[in-house]
């Protein structure tokens, strides 16, 4: 009871608290899926097409079901006896899509048949030794000729290849039918327009690219009819729910497990064909099965993300006011709508009015099937679409005008005064204050000096150019309304014998950090050393209840959920505690946690260790009246409103005049995500995202050639951007904190990527601005830059 | 990306990697650094029977000076050549050339004999011997044979190696006055287009080229009409004019998503005319 000397734990909130996961994951002491090693266990190998588009005439598993070491080779219509088409998770309506291919594939890589063998190396032989004989039918590859009369169509039910046609959104439009219902006010805002802009611009078709690739390890018991699904997945707790649908089962039968998952920024959201073909596999032998993704099936057969074409037009007084925006999005989204395929697109219809108060905004949203690999959410998942295309617009605006780009977005910033502002899609944009992250942008590159460095450059004969983007966008997902799973997270706190605390979180992070962050508020809260924590995750079987990491929302759901718990296991403790020092008359709402005690407010001598009445709480003698043994409380979150995240990234880029090469020279992000627990960790956040935007910009692309033939699917051919490629990012924070969770903490996981993109296009832009350039598409491909100059260049043209 | 089953031995010597050669017969296939072997039979592209691994013979290892010649061992590294004080001091072009190679772990275990051998369209190393005018020593069952570089080089991954044959090492006078540059296909970092240079200067003038091409065409090969260009020229100010046009006398130059074939031969002169300054620049 001798407290007054102890030294004082610092305060962890807002510090750049090393990550508690790095130590295990740099030395290889990480369990993925891959390290799981249980007896008995088969291997699967997918037999997968080889064409984009055709029947199956005849496809045999005899050779394979033969080969020693095989245990079970199965066709596409063999597996589906056992396994239903695949559930999703969009009220959109969407063909039947098997795990395996049961009578056609629609793109190259699906499965075609399943093989379980004693290893890897045998299932992938007998992979190859099944027979498959096609008859082919026409690619459609082009999602603009897909709607043509005359295409060939991919599924029965879906005419000219349209899974949603004609969605609208925004001013005049009725949100229930999603059809305009009046057209005078982006009528009269075109009517008045002093100047016009309009450009169609691809945000193209990426591969996300984990670094650990999928993996499944499906364990059926039958004497106890339980599965058990480790899976590299995002969110194990609709992996649980999915998986338990498809086999069958209730949700007591399944427990999933996301153990060490190396990086999803999507892709693994979506449960896949592999995951349930596992489980079936593994009820079907009575064995243990593994499947372990190579990389050229994640280029083939993991969802690939945005593929979306803009036709943006904005009308605007010659004064730089923006009167209306309107849209045409076209969204290629591959061959099959997996989980959640055709909303992602809608996302992008719903950012289109950007951190601009833009008074007519309309959106049309068409997503087309094509013979390629399905879409789903990637790092920013619909907003990078929306923001790339606003950005790049109002940019090509500025141009038009004449305007500083920042003036030019100045001028139309929804003020700060007008938050909670609700957006013509029927968003409500939280919080904001756009002009503080302007002007701290304007004055962490020194625009007038980047702009004088420019022109200086261009007097040398450099091709080189400045650019800005402004973006806001929605994450935190979200309010049950918004999201299909529901929008909450669980989470729960015990408080254990000794005094330990062991957190559960329904968030799943794969990268993210939050068993450091979560672990630095619990400290905090319980003022306990942060050694004293545990964070768990990624278990049914240990976390009751959750939704998942994804859209930026682990800290702003999760951590609220985190600290509701948290609070309910603080409260009894000091319940407990007031029992403890019931001779000094303590009541539970005077005691604060301080450094390993709980004492009186204002009053330390009277004091408690935090063990001693955690172990009180166990052995409660006598148990004080009311208060039933234990500490361990548990919380949902339901947040009121999704956040809305800002910031504006400038950067300078430079072309090589003889060949086109692109070179990012800088790239100052300004990124305001609210309160934030940890800013090494909120950096690290920002540098992987731009590190995917700046991809996005000027090297990644997944191509395919007119037979719907992947020409990416390797790294030999698929531009990853490196270290090299990317200049030290120059990062700077403005702080405004979303009043939707207790936190005020709004989400950064997807930021970087959503400002980069355009922002380093707005750049290359502008350095070939002078060659006559308005507008090229991404990414920036040598070839592509080296024509525009080219091309000019014969005809004597000079920067 | 899982191979075939295949056996592994590792030869103790060239005689031994010889016998294995022949006893495995059109199944076997050396493996030196396996950073071109290996990927090609993950992709089940190759699906050899036998690997003989020479990877680990010192006997064909190293940089050395022999009389005014320098020799180069078919199992020297890329990491190797890259650092290798020799070269640095008197053939710097394949110091550099090996340097810019992948990266650190492909220069760590591919080797010099491996990429010659392999002679993929896009390798670097291929242009560089063209340009010093290497002979390559290749020994096989009936005895030992030399070929000039620029010979040795047929057509897509395709050399003038016999089944049973191995390539011990790679030998030429050293140029200082010469120089690679390269414009790296940006997904692999092969060469799109390489143009590999040696010159012989005097007083500003160039009295020698030797001038080859790789990334751009089925193989490396030399650039006549740029080598006689820039015969007489002076240097680095007559690069440009020598250059152009490098890439124009190719008869077939590939083209993919990262670089149409008239790219690829604009960005042959442009390698060109840097390899040349780079080059002269040296004296
Ligand atoms: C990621 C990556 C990036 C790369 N980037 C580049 C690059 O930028 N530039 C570049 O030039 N290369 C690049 N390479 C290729 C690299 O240089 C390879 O190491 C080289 O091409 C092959 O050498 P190796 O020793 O690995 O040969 P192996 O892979 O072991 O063998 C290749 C072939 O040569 C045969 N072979 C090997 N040694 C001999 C010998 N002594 N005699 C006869 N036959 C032999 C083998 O049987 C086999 O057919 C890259 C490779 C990778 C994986």
């Amino acid at each position: 009871m001798t407290s007054a000397n102890a030294p004082l734990l610092p305060k962890l909130i807002g510090e750049r608290v090393k990550r508690r996961e790095d130590p295990r994951l740099i030395r290889g002491l990480a369990t993925y899926v891959d390290d799981l090693k249980l007896p008995g266990m088969l291997h699967l190998a997918f037999r997968r097409a080889d064409i984009a588009h055709g029947v199956i005439r005849r496809i045999d598993v005899s050779a394979a079901a033969a080969m020693e070491g095989v245990e079970l080779a199965l066709t596409g219509a063999e597996l589906a006896e056992h396994l239903g088409p695949m559930p999703i998770g969009t009220p959109f309506p969407a063909p039947d899509h098997y795990s395996v291919a049961v009578d056609r594939v629609r793109y190259v890589g699906e499965p075609v048949a399943v093989v379980a063998a004693a290893d890897r190396y045998l299932a992938r032989d007998a992979a190859d030794a099944i027979e498959v004989e096609y008859d082919e039918l026409p690619a459609v590859v082009d999602p603009e000729a897909a709607m043509a009369d005359g295409s060939a169509t991919l599924h029965e039910g879906f005419a000219r290849n349209v899974a949603v046609g004609g969605y609208q959104g925004g001013t005049g439009v009725n949100a229930e039918t999603a059809q305009a219902e009046d057209d005078s006010a982006m009528d009269a805002a075109f009517a008045e327009a002093d100047v016009v802009i309009s450009q169609c611009m691809l945000n193209q078709r990426l591969a996300p690219n984990a670094m650990e690739p999928r993996g499944v390890v499906a364990r059926y018991e039958a004497g106890s009819d339980y599965l058990t699904i480790w899976s590299a997945t995002q969110n194990p707790h609709i992996l649980r729910t999915l998986a338990a649908g498809m086999l069958g089962l209730g949700e007591h039968q399944v427990r999933a497990i996301a153990p060490e998952v190396g990086g999803g920024f999507g892709c693994k959201i979506n449960i896949y064909g592999e995951e349930y073909a596992a489980a079936a596999l593994s009820r079907l032998t009575g064995a243990p099965v593994k499947w372990i993704e190579d990389r050229t099936e994640a280029f083939l057969a993991t969802t690939h993300g945005r593929d979306i074409l803009g036709d943006v037009e904005i009308a605007a007084k010659r004064d730089g006011t923006i009167l209306a925006l309107r849209a045409q999005l076209l969204a290629d989204i591959g061959a099959y709508e997996v989980l959640l395929t055709a909303l992602i697109p809608t996302l992008t219809g719903m950012m289109m009015n950007g951190v601009y108060r833009i008074p007519v905004v309309r959106h049309e949203l068409t997503e087309v099937f094509t013979n390629k690999t399905p879409t789903d959410a990637y790092r920013g998942a619909g907003r990078p679409e929306g923001l790339y295309f606003v950005e790049r617009a109002v940019d090509m605006l500025a141009r038009e005008l004449d305007m500083d780009p920042a003036e030019l977005r100045r001028r139309n910033f929804i003020p700060a005064a007008e938050f909670p502002f609700p957006t013509q899609s029927g968003l409500v944009y939280d919080s904001g204050d756009y002009e503080a992250a302007l002007d701290t942008a304007l004055a962490a590159a020194d625009w007038e000096s980047l702009k004088a460095e420019r022109d200086a450059a261009r007097a040398e004969g450099r091709i080189v150019g400045v650019g800005m983007a402004f973006y806001v966008e929605v994450c935190g997902l979200g309010p049950s309304s918004v999201v299909p799973t529901g929008g909450w997270e669980h989470s729960g706190v015990t408080i254990e014998r000794g005094g330990k605390v062991t957190a559960t979180t329904g968030a799943s992070p794969h990268g993210q950090g939050n068993e450091t962050t979560f672990a630095q508020m619990l400290a905090d809260h319980f003022s306990v050393p942060i050694g004293d924590i545990a964070i768990l995750h990624g278990d049914t079987g240990v976390v009751k209840q959750g939704i998942g990491t994804f859209g930026s929302r682990s800290q702003a759901v999760g951590g609220a959920a985190l600290m509701l718990a948290a609070g309910r296991a603080g409260d009894k403790m000091k319940r407990f505690a007031a029992a403890l020092m019931a001779d000094h008359e303590a009541s539970p709402d005077d005691l604060v946690f301080e450094s390993g005690r709980i004492q009186v407010a204002g009053a330390p001598e009277v004091s408690r260790s935090f063990a001693e009445v955690a172990d009180f709480a166990y052995v409660p003698v006598p148990l004080p009246a009311g208060l039933e043994p234990g500490l361990s409380e548990e919380a949902f979150f339901e947040p009121e409103n999704n956040t809305y995240p800002f910031g504006c990234h400038i950067s300078m880029v430079e072309i090589d005049r003889d060949t086109g090469e692109p070179r990012l020279l800088r790239l100052i992000a300004v990124d305001d995500c609210g309160n934030v627990i940890n800013p090494l960790i909120v950096e690290g956040q920002v540098h992987g995202g731009l590190a995917q935007g700046i991809g996005q910009a000027m090297f990644e692309e997944v191509v395919y050639d007119e037979d719907g033939q992947p020409l990416t699917a390797s790294f030999m051919d698929y531009v990853m951007p490196r270290a090299a490629d990317l200049p030290a990012f120059e990062l700077e924070r403005t702080v405004t904190p979303t009043p939707v969770n207790p936190l005020g903490a709004k989400g950064v996981g997807e930021a970087g990527t959503i400002g980069s993109s355009p922002c380093v296009v707005n750049a290359a832009v502008d350095a070939l601005a002078p060659f006559g350039v308005r507008h090229v598409d991404m990414p920036l491909r040598p070839e592509r830059l080296w024509r525009l100059i080219h091309d000019r260049d014969q005809n004597g043209g000079q920067p | 990306m899982i191979p075939t089953a295949f056996r592994y031995r590792r030869a103790g010597s060239v005689a031994e990697a010889l016998a294995l050669l022949r006893e495995g017969g059109p199944g076997a296939k050396l493996l030196a650094g396996g950073h071109s072997l290996i990927p090609m039979m993950k992709q089940r592209l190759a699906e050899p029977e036998l690997l003989i691994d020479i990877g680990g013979l010192l006997e064909l290892c190293g940089v050395h000076a022999v009389g005014d010649a320098i020799e180069v061992g078919a199992t020297t590294t890329h990491a190797d050549l890259a650092a290798s004080a020799l070269l640095r001091e008197r053939a710097p072009i394949l110091a550099e050339a090996a340097a810019e190679i992948g990266d650190a772990q492909v220069r760590n275990r591919g080797t010099i004999g491996g990429s010659l051998a392999h002679a993929d369209p896009g390798a670097d190393l291929p242009a560089v011997l063209i340009a010093l005018d290497a002979a390559i020593s290749i020994t096989g069952a009936d005895g030992s044979r030399t070929v000039p570089a620029a010979d040795f080089f047929r057509d897509i991954l395709t050399v003038d190696l016999e089944d049973g044959e191995i390539l011990t090492d790679v030998s030429f006078r050293p140029v200082r006055s010469a120089a690679y540059a390269k414009l790296p296909q940006r997904a692999s970092r092969f060469a799109l287009a390489g143009v590999a240079v040696a010159l012989e200067m005097e007083d500003g003038v160039c009295r020698a080229a030797r001038v080859a091409v790789t990334g751009a065409a089925s193989h490396a090969q030399r650039l006549p009409a740029v080598e006689s260009a820039l015969v007489g020229a002076r240097l680095p100010e007559g690069a440009a004019a020598a250059c152009e046009g490098a890439g124009d006398a190719l008869d077939f130059v590939n083209a993919d998503l990262h670089g149409s074939e008239e790219y690829r031969r604009a960005m042959v002169a442009v390698m060109a005319r840097r390899a040349v300054e780079s080059a002269a620049a040296r004296g």
